[in-house]
């Protein structure tokens, strides 16, 4: 059942980086809209994500569920030395989340429009900026359990260049994520064109991001070349995921929609997989070689088999229902321009 | 402000915020889900209206309900990382099922919302049922989490280690069901009375007299149902609480002293120094029969209890008092709103029982604020009961204050922003949904 549990989580991870990064992305791409773009922008994104951005978040409660059942340890340790990026996550999450509702359903349209906008679209970067501070801080080796300054404890925990740098990877990964997936919810071809250019802009700030994670992850003195390239898995993913970016780029303007969004997703999963495969199964790995196992840290026994049960109950109602929502709010042009 | 209080503080806000939200949240639907279904069957426009200007006021709700709600999840471990290190485990079950009925509701929400004019008509009409069911399960088993902390059960503790857990046993924990029961009643009177409040009040107004009246009818009726049924419950939680947590109790009740046929004390000031109650109406006996069903029967008082472990007896006492006298209000006037519908239609016309209503549109929220602070407050000093302290469930960060204030002046504006948005979408009816045939 452990396992079971692990495999959830990674897959809920997953999910929440992908579905959940597509949503904050399409905030994203908003902020990085010229001004005489944005309306049409904001029309796409609405009737993209509107149906589906409620459950798009749910991933991420799911996934601190199962910490904080099946490994209360690693959630608490997280939560401690992780307070301040955690708390602005949330704020956000508060933002974004209200923000997005608001400019849609406040029945006088006015100058509150332009504060809703301001709000969705910064939140939309700050929180996956610091998801990627607290992913890269969790492994970055920074956490220090003996620290007994509060600089030291609870602010070099998570600031340093590491972290910074996984925040922005995290930030340009999701801008792409949305492009990709906008380009086929788009209503015209120009607006195709222009999701795929973002999409090439944002593909291109995911490699620089990315060198740059690996610039600082040398100057932070963690083992990200040997995590990525010293095993297997992780140079197969690596190379595949590189072939698939250079086939996506061929096909960017071919409109051919559904291949595109299987390539962009199957690229951010190869990337997470190298990112946890070498040190699975410690996923917090603290200052002076220490670690946090989900092996050793699970729970009890009984707690993870009603865990995983719950897990897997759960997902025979959640699966077909999430599925049927979001092939149901697929891109109709003749039935979707009309509406709202 | 030091950073136990404001740990203590920054979780009563974000829960007392998020407790409106979720009860309007898992409510609503249930009332457009009638609205709705009126129209399915009858065909006449104003309940369209309705359940469309409902469905908008319930997104906005939704959406801050379920932020605030993701909020908390973090800021358990945030601000009690020691509790949470203990008791995730343990009281984790219900917490993982709430994770699937809130997703639910989430998909249907989206169906729902997003699904006029796209599916089959029942079908659409039952993705809404469905956000309500799912809302509902959510709530119940939030709360058995919370009754898990009154009354923790599935597991041995000894010398320090939580043994033999068995996390099924802890979700249906002595208190669970009295306490859901209560929980469940309760939201639907506060939200019942605060939407039939305010369509009462637009009616006075005549303002788009027949949509505000459907309206009106739907929510006081569930609202006066649930405000009649809500005392019985009230007893089936008195006597679960004085068998399970008697300095809950006695807190509640300022009940200093044990003795048989004891008094119930209806107001006045409790004075914890000298352990008596001034200016207090006292009904001798009718704690005991409260307590036991026994007016004779002896009643634990805070004198039985080591000083160390008493709550806080002010707060607790005053916020019952407020939740008992904010219920019983509510219930009289329900039985004055029944009386008309069945014996005397004439006072349906009138206006005094509208203007009731909109006297009585934050009674019921107020109810459920104070009877959560009895919850919580009458606990302490335990986080969970007879097992650990609060004290020493809190974070080792220093500087809890900043938070604490940060997240004030969230809540605060956010809180203005809705009631901004609410006022805006009546002030709109006339225009948006309850347009003048042309």
């Amino acid at each position: 059942m452990l396992y079971v549990v692990i495999t959830f989580l990674w897959t809920s991870i997953l999910l929440y980086l992908l579905l959940g990064g597509a949503d904050y992305g399409a905030g994203i791409i908003e902020l990085f809209t010229s001004r005489r773009n944005k309306e049409i922008t904001r029309k796409t994104l609405y009737s993209a994500i509107g149906p589906i951005w409620e459950a798009n978040h749910m991933w991420l409660i799911i996934a601190i569920v199962i910490l904080f059942v099946g490994f209360p340890v690693i959630y608490s340790m997280m939560s401690v030395y992780l307070h301040i990026p955690l708390t602005i996550m949330l704020l956000g999450i508060i933002a974004r989340g209200t923000a997005f509702t608001f400019r849609h359903y406040d029945a006088v349209v006015d100058d509150m429009q332009h504060i809703y906008n301001t709000i969705f679209a910064i939140s939309s970067f700050i929180t996956p900026f610091f998801l990627g501070i607290i992913a890269g801080s969790a492994v970055s080796g920074h956490i220090d359990p003996k620290a007994d300054t509060f600089l030291s404890a609870y602010i070099f925990s998570w600031l340093h260049w590491f972290a910074v740098a996984v925040g922005l990877f995290t930030v340009s990964i999701c801008g792409f994520l949305a492009s990709v997936y906008l380009i086929g919810e788009a209503d015209d071809d120009q607006s195709r064109l222009r999701f795929a250019h973002k999409a090439q802009f944002f593909n291109i700030a995911a490699v620089i991001c990315g060198i740059l994670v690996f610039i600082a992850a040398y100057l932070e003195n963690v083992p990200l070349m040997e995590w990525v390239f010293g095993n297997w898995v992780g140079r197969i993913a690596i190379i595949s995921a590189t072939l698939s970016l250079v086939w996506m780029w061929y096909l960017l303007y071919q409109g051919k929609i559904k291949l595109l969004r299987v390539l962009a997703g199957f690229q951010v999963t190869m990337i997470l997989l190298t990112t946890t495969y070498r040190h699975f199964p410690n996923i917090v790995i603290l200052k002076g070689g220490g670690y946090l196992s989900l092996m050793e840290h699970a729970g009890q026994e009984k707690t993870m088999q009603s865990l995983g049960l719950a897990l897997l109950i759960g997902s025979v109602f959640i699966l077909p229902a999430l599925f049927y929502l979001i092939y149901s709010f697929q891109k109709n042009p003749l039935k979707y321009s009309e509406r709202h | 402000m030091n950073d136990f209080i404001a740990a203590r503080s920054q979780m009563a806000l974000s829960l007392g915020f998020h407790i409106v939200f979720s009860c309007i949240g898992m409510v609503m639907p249930f009332f457009m889900a009638v609205a709705h279904y009126m129209w399915l069957k009858t065909d006449r426009a104003v309940y369209k209206n309705v359940t469309k200007a409902w469905s908008k006021g319930v997104a906005i709700f939704f959406a801050t309900g379920a932020v605030s709600g993701t909020v908390l999840s973090f800021e358990l471990g945030l601000l009690w990382p020691e509790f949470m290190k203990h008791a995730g485990p343990i009281f984790g079950m219900p917490f993982s099922l709430e994770g699937t009925a809130f997703f639910i509701e989430a998909i249907a929400l989206g169906f729902f919302l997003y699904g006029w004019d796209r599916f089959n008509k029942w079908f659409h009409w039952f993705t809404g049922v469905i956000v309500g069911v799912s809302g509902l399960a959510s709530g119940i088993l939030v709360v058995a989490a919370n009754a898990w902390m009154n009354s923790p059960a599935g597991f041995d503790f000894a010398d320090g280690k939580y043994l033999n857990i068995d996390p099924v046993k802890a979700m249906f924990n002595d208190a669970w069901f009295s306490q859901a029961l209560h929980m469940t009643i309760a939201a639907f009177v506060a939200t019942g009375f605060a939407v039939a409040g305010i369509h009462a009040l637009m009616i006075l107004k005549g303002k788009n007299v027949l949509f505000h009246t459907r309206s009106f009818q739907i929510a006081a009726i569930f609202g006066c149902a649930a405000a009649l049924v809500q005392p019985f419950s009230g007893d089936i939680s008195a006597k679960d609480v004085a068998r399970r947590q008697p300095a809950k109790l006695a807190a509640m009740e300022a009940h200093f002293h044990t003795e048989r046929s004891a008094s119930l004390i209806v107001g006045g000031i409790p004075d914890e120094e000298n352990k008596k109650v001034d200016y207090a109406l006292k009904l001798p006996g009718f704690l005991s029969f409260l307590a036991h069903g026994d007016f004779k029967s002896e009643v634990k008082g805070l004198d039985q209890i080591p000083a160390e472990n008493h709550p806080p007896v002010a707060i607790t006492h005053y916020a019952f008092q407020i939740m008992v006298g904010m219920g019983t209000a509510m219930m009289l006037i329900s039985a004055l709103y029944f009386t008309a519908l069945w014996k005397k239609k004439k006072w349906l016309e009138s206006k005094w029982l509208l203007r009731l209503f909109v006297a009585a549109t934050p009674l019921g929220f107020i109810a459920v604020e104070a009877g959560w602070t009895v919850t919580e407050v009458g606990r302490q000093p335990w986080i969970i009961n007879g097992i650990m302290r609060t004290a020493d469930a809190v974070t080792p960060m220093p500087g809890i204050a900043y938070s604490f204030y940060l997240f004030t002046a969230v809540y605060v504006s956010l809180a203005c922003v809705v009631v901004f948005m609410l006022y805006r979408q009546i002030k709109m009816v006339g225009k948006l949904y309850d347009k003048p045939q042309s």
